[in-house]
Protein backbone atom coordinates (compact mmCIF):
# COMPACT_ATOMS: atom_id res chain seq x y z
CA UNK A 1 0.00 0.00 0.00
CA UNK A 2 2.71 2.28 0.65
CA UNK A 3 3.78 1.94 -2.86
CA UNK A 4 0.99 2.10 -4.28
CA UNK A 5 0.62 5.91 -2.29
CA UNK A 6 4.38 6.58 -3.00
CA UNK A 7 3.21 6.30 -6.63
CA UNK A 8 0.13 8.37 -7.05
CA UNK A 9 1.62 10.73 -4.66
CA UNK A 10 4.62 11.10 -7.43
CA UNK A 11 1.80 11.21 -10.42
CA UNK A 12 -0.21 14.24 -8.55
CA UNK A 13 3.27 15.94 -8.21
CA UNK A 14 4.29 15.34 -11.99
CA UNK A 15 0.53 17.09 -12.69
CA UNK A 16 1.19 19.77 -10.86
CA UNK A 17 4.59 20.69 -12.30
CA UNK A 18 2.91 20.55 -15.63
CA UNK A 19 -0.28 22.53 -15.33
CA UNK A 20 1.75 25.39 -13.42
CA UNK A 21 4.56 25.56 -16.30
CA UNK A 22 7.08 24.51 -13.83
CA UNK A 23 8.53 21.70 -16.11
CA UNK A 24 9.83 24.85 -18.52
CA UNK A 25 13.20 25.98 -17.97
CA UNK A 26 12.12 29.31 -19.26
CA UNK A 27 9.81 29.48 -16.29
CA UNK A 28 12.44 29.29 -13.89
CA UNK A 29 15.28 31.19 -15.15
CA UNK A 30 12.42 33.67 -15.87
CA UNK A 31 11.35 33.68 -12.02
CA UNK A 32 15.11 34.05 -11.15
CA UNK A 33 15.63 36.76 -13.30
CA UNK A 34 14.44 40.20 -10.68
CA UNK A 35 16.60 42.68 -12.98
CA UNK A 36 14.72 41.49 -15.69
CA UNK A 37 10.88 40.41 -17.04
CA UNK A 38 10.52 38.58 -13.74
CA UNK A 39 8.04 35.54 -14.10
CA UNK A 40 5.99 35.17 -10.68
CA UNK A 41 4.65 31.82 -11.54
CA UNK A 42 7.13 29.92 -9.24
CA UNK A 43 6.03 32.06 -6.27
CA UNK A 44 2.18 31.76 -7.20
CA UNK A 45 3.45 28.17 -6.80
CA UNK A 46 4.90 28.33 -3.78
CA UNK A 47 1.94 30.09 -2.45
CA UNK A 48 -0.68 27.22 -3.74
CA UNK A 49 1.74 23.89 -2.54
CA UNK A 50 2.91 25.63 1.12
CA UNK A 51 -0.57 26.16 3.09
CA UNK A 52 -2.05 23.24 1.55
CA UNK A 53 0.98 20.98 3.07
CA UNK A 54 0.82 23.21 6.20
CA UNK A 55 -2.41 22.03 6.97
CA UNK A 56 -1.64 18.67 7.11
CA UNK A 57 1.73 18.69 8.96
CA UNK A 58 -0.13 21.05 12.03
CA UNK A 59 -3.15 18.32 12.04
CA UNK A 60 -1.01 15.52 12.43
CA UNK A 61 2.35 15.98 13.31
CA UNK A 62 3.37 13.01 15.64
CA UNK A 63 0.29 11.35 14.90
CA UNK A 64 0.82 7.72 13.84
CA UNK A 65 0.12 6.92 10.07
CA UNK A 66 -1.68 4.32 8.68
CA UNK A 67 1.16 3.19 5.95
CA UNK A 68 4.16 4.10 8.37
CA UNK A 69 5.94 5.16 11.11
CA UNK A 70 4.58 8.55 11.90
CA UNK A 71 4.75 12.43 10.89
CA UNK A 72 7.62 13.52 12.06
CA UNK A 73 6.84 15.87 15.75
CA UNK A 74 9.38 18.49 14.98
CA UNK A 75 10.61 20.39 11.74
CA UNK A 76 14.29 20.46 11.39
CA UNK A 77 15.61 23.82 12.18
CA UNK A 78 19.44 23.48 11.79
CA UNK A 79 21.94 25.68 9.85
CA UNK A 80 25.13 24.90 9.27
CA UNK A 81 28.38 25.33 6.50
CA UNK A 82 26.75 22.24 4.58
CA UNK A 83 23.48 23.78 4.09
CA UNK A 84 24.60 27.32 2.74
CA UNK A 85 27.40 25.71 0.51
CA UNK A 86 24.86 23.12 -0.57
CA UNK A 87 22.28 25.17 -1.72
CA UNK A 88 24.39 28.04 -2.81
CA UNK A 89 25.62 25.49 -5.63
CA UNK A 90 22.39 23.85 -5.87
CA UNK A 91 20.86 27.71 -7.02
CA UNK A 92 23.90 28.26 -9.27
CA UNK A 93 22.84 25.23 -11.11
CA UNK A 94 19.14 26.19 -11.19
CA UNK A 95 20.15 29.44 -12.61
CA UNK A 96 22.36 27.54 -15.50
CA UNK A 97 19.83 24.89 -16.06
CA UNK A 98 16.78 26.00 -15.12
CA UNK A 99 15.55 22.55 -13.89
CA UNK A 100 15.56 21.01 -10.52
CA UNK A 101 15.06 17.18 -9.77
CA UNK A 102 11.33 16.71 -9.90
CA UNK A 103 10.48 18.46 -13.10
CA UNK A 104 14.37 16.71 -14.27
CA UNK A 105 12.21 12.92 -13.78
CA UNK A 106 9.03 13.76 -15.05
CA UNK A 107 10.44 15.69 -18.15
CA UNK A 108 12.00 12.07 -18.99
CA UNK A 109 8.88 11.14 -19.93
CA UNK A 110 9.35 13.20 -23.21
CA UNK A 111 12.88 11.72 -24.06
CA UNK A 112 14.80 14.06 -25.62
CA UNK A 113 18.39 15.12 -25.56
CA UNK A 114 18.14 18.19 -23.46
CA UNK A 115 15.80 16.11 -21.23
CA UNK A 116 17.90 12.85 -20.50
CA UNK A 117 21.17 14.78 -20.69
CA UNK A 118 20.28 17.27 -17.90
CA UNK A 119 18.79 14.48 -15.58
CA UNK A 120 22.09 12.44 -16.48
CA UNK A 121 23.77 15.78 -15.19
CA UNK A 122 21.33 15.67 -12.03
CA UNK A 123 22.33 11.72 -11.26
CA UNK A 124 26.20 12.57 -12.02
CA UNK A 125 25.65 15.48 -8.95
CA UNK A 126 24.12 13.18 -6.70
CA UNK A 127 26.32 10.45 -6.90
CA UNK A 128 29.28 12.71 -6.96
CA UNK A 129 28.03 14.06 -3.51
CA UNK A 130 28.45 10.98 -2.15
CA UNK A 131 32.35 11.05 -2.49
CA UNK A 132 31.74 13.88 0.02
CA UNK A 133 33.22 12.26 3.37
CA UNK A 134 30.46 11.87 6.12
CA UNK A 135 32.30 14.05 8.26
CA UNK A 136 32.14 17.00 5.73
CA UNK A 137 28.32 16.64 5.59
CA UNK B 1 -1.47 32.66 -11.91
CA UNK B 2 -5.20 30.64 -11.52
CA UNK B 3 -2.79 27.65 -13.34
CA UNK B 4 0.24 28.21 -10.73
CA UNK B 5 -1.93 28.21 -7.85
CA UNK B 6 -4.14 25.32 -9.28
CA UNK B 7 -0.93 23.38 -9.81
CA UNK B 8 0.85 24.41 -6.43
CA UNK B 9 -2.15 23.15 -4.68
CA UNK B 10 -1.64 20.13 -6.38
CA UNK B 11 2.02 19.32 -5.25
CA UNK B 12 0.98 20.48 -2.37
CA UNK B 13 -1.66 17.90 -2.30
CA UNK B 14 0.89 15.41 -2.82
CA UNK B 15 3.37 15.73 -0.94
CA UNK B 16 0.62 16.47 2.29
CA UNK B 17 -0.99 12.96 1.23
CA UNK B 18 2.60 10.68 1.42
CA UNK B 19 3.50 12.38 4.62
CA UNK B 20 0.09 12.07 6.03
CA UNK B 21 -0.34 8.02 5.40
CA UNK B 22 3.52 7.42 5.06
CA UNK B 23 4.88 9.98 7.55
CA UNK B 24 7.64 10.55 4.64
CA UNK B 25 9.07 13.62 2.88
CA UNK B 26 7.88 14.35 -0.82
CA UNK B 27 11.75 15.79 -1.19
CA UNK B 28 12.68 14.72 -4.83
CA UNK B 29 16.38 15.14 -4.33
CA UNK B 30 16.67 12.68 -1.63
CA UNK B 31 14.45 10.51 -3.12
CA UNK B 32 16.70 9.87 -6.02
CA UNK B 33 19.56 9.80 -3.78
CA UNK B 34 17.63 6.83 -2.05
CA UNK B 35 17.45 5.36 -5.34
CA UNK B 36 20.75 5.26 -6.59
CA UNK B 37 22.48 4.50 -3.42
CA UNK B 38 19.92 0.78 -3.38
CA UNK B 39 18.97 2.34 0.56
CA UNK B 40 17.62 -0.87 2.50
CA UNK B 41 14.12 -0.24 3.36
CA UNK B 42 13.26 2.57 1.56
CA UNK B 43 13.84 1.24 -2.00
CA UNK B 44 10.54 0.08 -3.11
CA UNK B 45 8.47 3.74 -2.12
CA UNK B 46 11.26 5.55 -3.53
CA UNK B 47 11.31 3.91 -6.90
CA UNK B 48 7.63 3.91 -6.89
CA UNK B 49 7.34 8.14 -6.39
CA UNK B 50 9.58 8.10 -9.05
CA UNK B 51 7.77 5.81 -11.04
CA UNK B 52 5.22 8.18 -10.14
CA UNK B 53 6.86 11.26 -11.76
CA UNK B 54 7.42 9.82 -15.23
CA UNK B 55 3.72 8.07 -15.46
CA UNK B 56 2.47 11.56 -14.26
CA UNK B 57 4.90 13.03 -17.19
CA UNK B 58 2.85 10.82 -19.84
CA UNK B 59 -0.23 11.70 -18.52
CA UNK B 60 0.90 15.78 -19.55
CA UNK B 61 2.73 14.11 -22.55
CA UNK B 62 -0.80 12.33 -23.78
CA UNK B 63 -2.95 15.50 -22.46
CA UNK B 64 -1.27 18.60 -22.18
CA UNK B 65 1.95 18.48 -24.40
CA UNK B 66 3.25 21.81 -24.16
CA UNK B 67 3.60 21.60 -20.58
CA UNK B 68 6.45 19.11 -21.30
CA UNK B 69 10.17 21.13 -21.88
CA UNK B 70 10.67 21.13 -25.43
CA UNK B 71 14.86 22.22 -25.62
CA UNK B 72 17.62 23.70 -23.41
CA UNK B 73 17.47 27.03 -22.11
CA UNK B 74 20.65 27.48 -22.61
CA UNK B 75 24.19 26.52 -24.53
CA UNK B 76 25.01 22.64 -23.35
CA UNK B 77 27.79 23.59 -21.38
CA UNK B 78 26.34 25.72 -18.90
CA UNK B 79 23.01 23.15 -18.84
CA UNK B 80 25.29 20.20 -18.14
CA UNK B 81 26.96 21.95 -15.51
CA UNK B 82 24.01 23.39 -14.39
CA UNK B 83 22.66 19.99 -13.81
CA UNK B 84 25.73 18.61 -11.93
CA UNK B 85 25.69 21.34 -9.91
CA UNK B 86 21.95 20.91 -9.00
CA UNK B 87 21.83 17.03 -8.00
CA UNK B 88 25.81 17.86 -5.76
CA UNK B 89 24.40 20.73 -4.18
CA UNK B 90 21.11 19.39 -3.56
CA UNK B 91 22.54 16.18 -1.58
CA UNK B 92 25.29 18.15 0.52
CA UNK B 93 22.87 20.82 1.34
CA UNK B 94 19.98 18.32 2.28
CA UNK B 95 17.18 19.30 -0.09
CA UNK B 96 16.52 20.71 -3.24
CA UNK B 97 12.60 22.70 -4.56
CA UNK B 98 10.58 19.98 -3.08
CA UNK B 99 12.35 19.14 -0.01
CA UNK B 100 13.50 22.52 1.56
CA UNK B 101 10.79 24.72 -0.45
CA UNK B 102 7.91 22.71 -0.39
CA UNK B 103 8.29 20.04 2.64
CA UNK B 104 10.19 22.51 4.66
CA UNK B 105 8.86 25.62 4.52
CA UNK B 106 5.05 23.67 4.54
CA UNK B 107 6.68 22.59 8.45
CA UNK B 108 7.70 26.16 9.69
CA UNK B 109 11.70 24.58 9.42
CA UNK B 110 14.11 27.37 9.36
CA UNK B 111 16.68 25.09 7.78
CA UNK B 112 14.08 24.74 4.83
CA UNK B 113 13.62 28.61 4.30
CA UNK B 114 17.16 29.30 5.15
CA UNK B 115 18.03 27.13 2.65
CA UNK B 116 15.31 27.95 -0.06
CA UNK B 117 16.32 32.04 0.37
CA UNK B 118 19.81 30.94 -0.33
CA UNK B 119 19.22 28.90 -3.79
CA UNK B 120 16.65 31.53 -4.82
CA UNK B 121 19.61 33.99 -4.33
CA UNK B 122 22.43 32.44 -5.36
CA UNK B 123 19.90 31.59 -8.65
CA UNK B 124 19.35 34.96 -8.77
CA UNK B 125 22.99 36.26 -9.15
CA UNK B 126 23.22 33.45 -11.99
CA UNK B 127 20.88 34.49 -14.30
CA UNK B 128 22.21 38.21 -13.87
CA UNK B 129 25.90 37.48 -14.15
CA UNK B 130 24.84 35.37 -17.45
CA UNK B 131 22.92 38.21 -18.79
CA UNK B 132 25.82 40.57 -18.22
CA UNK B 133 28.39 38.47 -20.28
CA UNK B 134 26.11 37.71 -22.81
Amino acid sequence: MKVAIAFASGLLFAVGLGVSGMLQPARIIGFLDFAGAWDPTLLGVMCGAIPVYFVAWSLRRGRACRWGASVPARANHALDGRLFLGAGLFGVGWGLAGVCPGPAVTNAAAPATFTLSVLAAILVGVALSALVPARAK
Amino acid sequence: MGMALLGGGLIGLAAAGLLVLTGKTAGVSGIVEGVLRGERGEWSWKVAFLAGLVAGGLVLAWRLPTALAAGPPRAWPWVIAGGVLVGFGARLGGGCTSGHGVCGIGRGSLRGLVGTTVFIATGALTVWLLRRLA
